[in-house]
């Protein structure tokens, strides 16, 4: 797949301490990349790289086949993670300031904007200074200003954060909506739901080094454990057991469900699914066969407390 | 439009908009036009007249200070010699004198110099005291010439006056009052110069914590270099003051000439020069006050205002870099006085050096020293430029001024672009280093 931005080597240290380590990654072209790691593992460190607010000590960032380099500012829309605006200035005076200082011309800049305002429900916001509104309609005028020029590349930090969820699912559809008119979105959150929700690559940080990167399906196959989550209704319950702990690892499963069966969770190893299925076919009713796969939430904790 | 003038029109309207900066703006004229016609109201209104009491027992001295009531507006003497010493001075509060000028009977008159006493419950003022001692001094001076048989007349005559005049070697005539003149302006200049410097770095410093603390800073420098928004800002800044300035200008002088004209008051340029004129007959003072009108239009006025111009400029965008940076540095004003000071003290020793080294000597080694390093030059060579400074001293001190503006922008912008993304705690000096390294 086509590459838009391309992370090679990244290193950035603040004195002694190194903020990333040879860091590299590759954003395909319209995806929405999730940028995942614990607090302090260097994620904001390289989203100001990317951004052109710092620069790396070593390695480069390539966009769209080019070297990082000023004019790939107006390509680029950022909502950083500390939201912040002039308090005391008015809504619409403050787009068309921070959207011209990325390039747009004046009349190019209202259009946009207008037709943003319209959008998202907020015309009557021109006029008011940042002071007369709450945090939340803040930060929708934040998100209208990273996203007007039309960048290519959009980074999200903590997009939702603030937000109602009827807004942040406004926003939700907005970046879905941009992703369709071919934009590429990286997405930095704590918020594994969104994360398996929108993104369909991620890339994983920790203590400054990158651990784990590629397509999300891809990712969960490797990290899967080859279990299923069974439910059975048997009178012989001992005889059931018996059977299956000769052949695989059991233990107590907990998922929803009307019945009073017994849940387990069996790892099935190197054999295939349909041993176990034939097994307990014999044994008792199956209500319930699914393999487990492991959610974005499991392997983050997962990778990051195995690899402390 | 390219960025920087983007940047230069958003703070200089932010700036200009500011309620506070309209309420200066016409306000600080009015205040300072109030001030000056009270200060005028109330050195135009006459003081209560003090009534001194003279005990006088010689009866040589009483009616000298008798004399001096006809002139004296302040005080009035009083010859109560005949009145009981102690009961004099027991009713001294009663009666509402402000003191009295015991003058005792001594055996000889060389043993009165030191037996004079003023007694009073105020500290009286120093120039009474002195004018007192210069008429008794006089007296007795004249009595022991007479007692000498010295023909006193004879003596006076002998008695030489003498007045330096000054001139130049290109034949002009000067005037020494002129000097006061030279150094009102020069002083006027280089205070006004502190003043913008502090008003308006401490705009600039404001601005930059404003933005760290709104946390738009990460957004501004993902679109622009931190050294344009650095310079934008300083520049956005310095026009608003210079606004702001020549409001000031043109609304004070209306209202003074408004106030003059209302009160009377002469404030046109021979109001300075009464003091020095007075001194001069009626036949003298038409030439004496040409020369002075024609020696003020000799000034360098040229050279004084370019000379404001180019230090005005150099000193406040070095100073404002040290703001700059300072800003971006704390997280809040309060944390920023630590860093402050540094800047400060240049800015003081300037006008201290400026009042003291350069009104004494316009060319005494202090004097050309100080207007020679970059940070006190923009007030102390302001000062020296009305009494004449050779075109090479003004070239390697503005050269330097310069010099050090780009040097300091540069360690400035470092630490500017470091500074507006740390958070939370203040940083040392040590780590403000540590950051020029990064």
């Amino acid at each position: 797949m086509n590459t838009l931005l391309e992370v090679n080597k990244v290193v950035k240290q603040y004195g002694d301490y190194v903020a990333l380590n040879e860091v590299s990654l590759s954003v395909p072209k319209g995806s929405i990349y999730g940028l995942l790691g614990p607090n302090g593992a260097g994620k904001t460190s390289l989203i100001r790289i990317i951004n052109q607010i710092t620069l790396p000590d070593s390695g480069q960032v390539i966009l769209d086949g080019e070297k990082l380099q000023p004019k790939h500012v107006q390509y680029i829309g950022y909502l950083p993670e500390e939201r912040g605006l002039y308090q005391s200035m008015k809504v619409g005076e403050q787009c068309l300031y921070l959207a011209q200082m990325k390039g747009l011309s004046k009349a190019e800049a209202k259009k946009q904007l207008e037709y943003w305002f319209d959008r998202l429900g907020i015309q009557g916001w021109w006029n008011k200074k940042i002071q007369e509104l709450s945090k939340g309609m803040a930060q929708k005028i934040q998100f209208v200003v990273c996203v007007l020029h039309k960048p290519k590349l959009l980074i999200f930090d903590e997009p939702f954060s603030g937000f109602d969820p009827v807004n942040a699912n406004v926003i939700k559809d907005e970046i879905l909506a941009l992703k369709e008119e071919g934009a590429t979105i990286i997405f930095s959150t704590h918020r594994m739901e969104s994360v398996e929700e929108l993104c369909d690559h991620i890339a994983l940080i920790h203590k400054s080094n990158k651990l784990i990167e590629g397509k999300l399906d891809d990712v969960k196959r490797q990290h899967k454990t080859n279990s299923y989550e069974v439910g059975i209704l048997t009178e012989n319950v001992e005889g059931l057991m018996y059977d299956i702990t000769q052949k695989f690892t059991v233990s107590p499963a907990n998922f929803k469900s009307l019945n009073k069966e017994l849940k387990l969770e069996i790892q099935i190893g190197n054999s295939l699914p349909n041993e176990l299925l034939n097994l307990i076919t014999q044994r008792g009713q199956v209500t319930h066969f699914v393999e487990k796969i492991p959610s974005v939430h499991d392997i983050f904790i997962q990778t990051v407390t195995k690899k402390v | 439009m390219s960025i920087i003038s983007l940047i230069i029109k958003r703070e200089f309207f932010a700036k200009v908009r500011n309620k506070s900066f309209i309420v200066m703006t016409f306000l600080s004229p009015l205040l300072f036009v109030a001030v000056a016609v009270f200060v005028g109201y109330l050195s135009s209104m006459k003081a209560d007249l003090k009534r001194v009491a003279i005990h006088d027992e010689t009866g040589l001295f009483a009616n000298e200070f008798i004399a001096l009531n006809s002139q004296d507006e302040q005080y009035k003497y009083l010859d109560l010699s005949q009145i009981d010493n102690q009961f004099l001075k027991d009713s001294v509060a009663n009666n509402g004198y402000e003191g009295i000028l015991v003058i005792p009977k001594t055996t000889t008159m060389a043993d009165l110099e030191n037996k004079i006493e003023f007694i009073s419950n105020t500290s009286p003022s120093m120039s009474f005291i002195e004018n007192a001692q210069e008429i008794i001094a006089k007296k007795l001076t004249k009595i022991n010439l007479e007692n000498a048989h010295l023909d006193t007349l004879a003596i006076k005559k002998a008695q030489a006056h003498v007045n330096i005049n000054i001139a130049k070697t290109s034949g002009e005539q000067g005037l020494k009052g002129l000097n006061e003149a030279k150094i009102a302006i020069g002083g006027a200049f280089g205070y006004l110069i502190m003043m913008f410097i502090i008003i308006y770095g401490n705009m600039v410093m404001r601005s930059v914590i404003e933005e760290k603390t709104n946390r738009i800073i990460e957004i501004i420098i993902s679109s622009v270099k931190p050294f344009q928004l650095m310079i934008g800002k300083i520049i956005g800044t310095s026009l608003a003051g210079i606004l702001q300035f020549i409001i000031w200008v043109i609304i004070g002088l209306s209202l003074l000439f408004a106030a003059s004209a209302f009160f009377g008051v002469n404030v046109g340029p021979t109001a300075h020069l009464a003091p020095a004129i007075v001194e001069h007959s009626p036949t003298e003072f038409a030439g004496t006050a040409q020369l002075y009108i024609k020696e003020l239009w000799n000034l360098p006025i040229a050279s004084i205002l370019i000379g404001f111009v180019v230090y005005f400029i150099g000193g406040y965008f070095l100073y404002s870099s040290f703001y700059a940076a300072i800003g971006a540095a704390v997280d809040n004003q309060t944390d920023s006085q630590q860093f402050l000071l540094p800047v400060i003290i240049p800015l003081m020793l300037s006008v201290y050096v400026g009042f003291f080294s350069v009104v004494n000597d316009p060319n005494s080694t202090i004097a050309v020293a100080f207007s020679m390093i970059p940070l006190t030059s923009p007030i102390v060579m302001l000062m020296r430029i009305p009494f004449g400074v050779p075109w090479w001293q003004l070239a390697i001190s503005i050269a330097l001024l310069f010099g050090t503006f780009l040097l300091v922008v540069w360690f400035a912008a470092k630490i500017y672009r470091i500074g507006i993304l740390m958070y939370g705690k203040k940083p040392s000096w040590k780590e403000l280093y540590r950051w020029l390294k990064y």
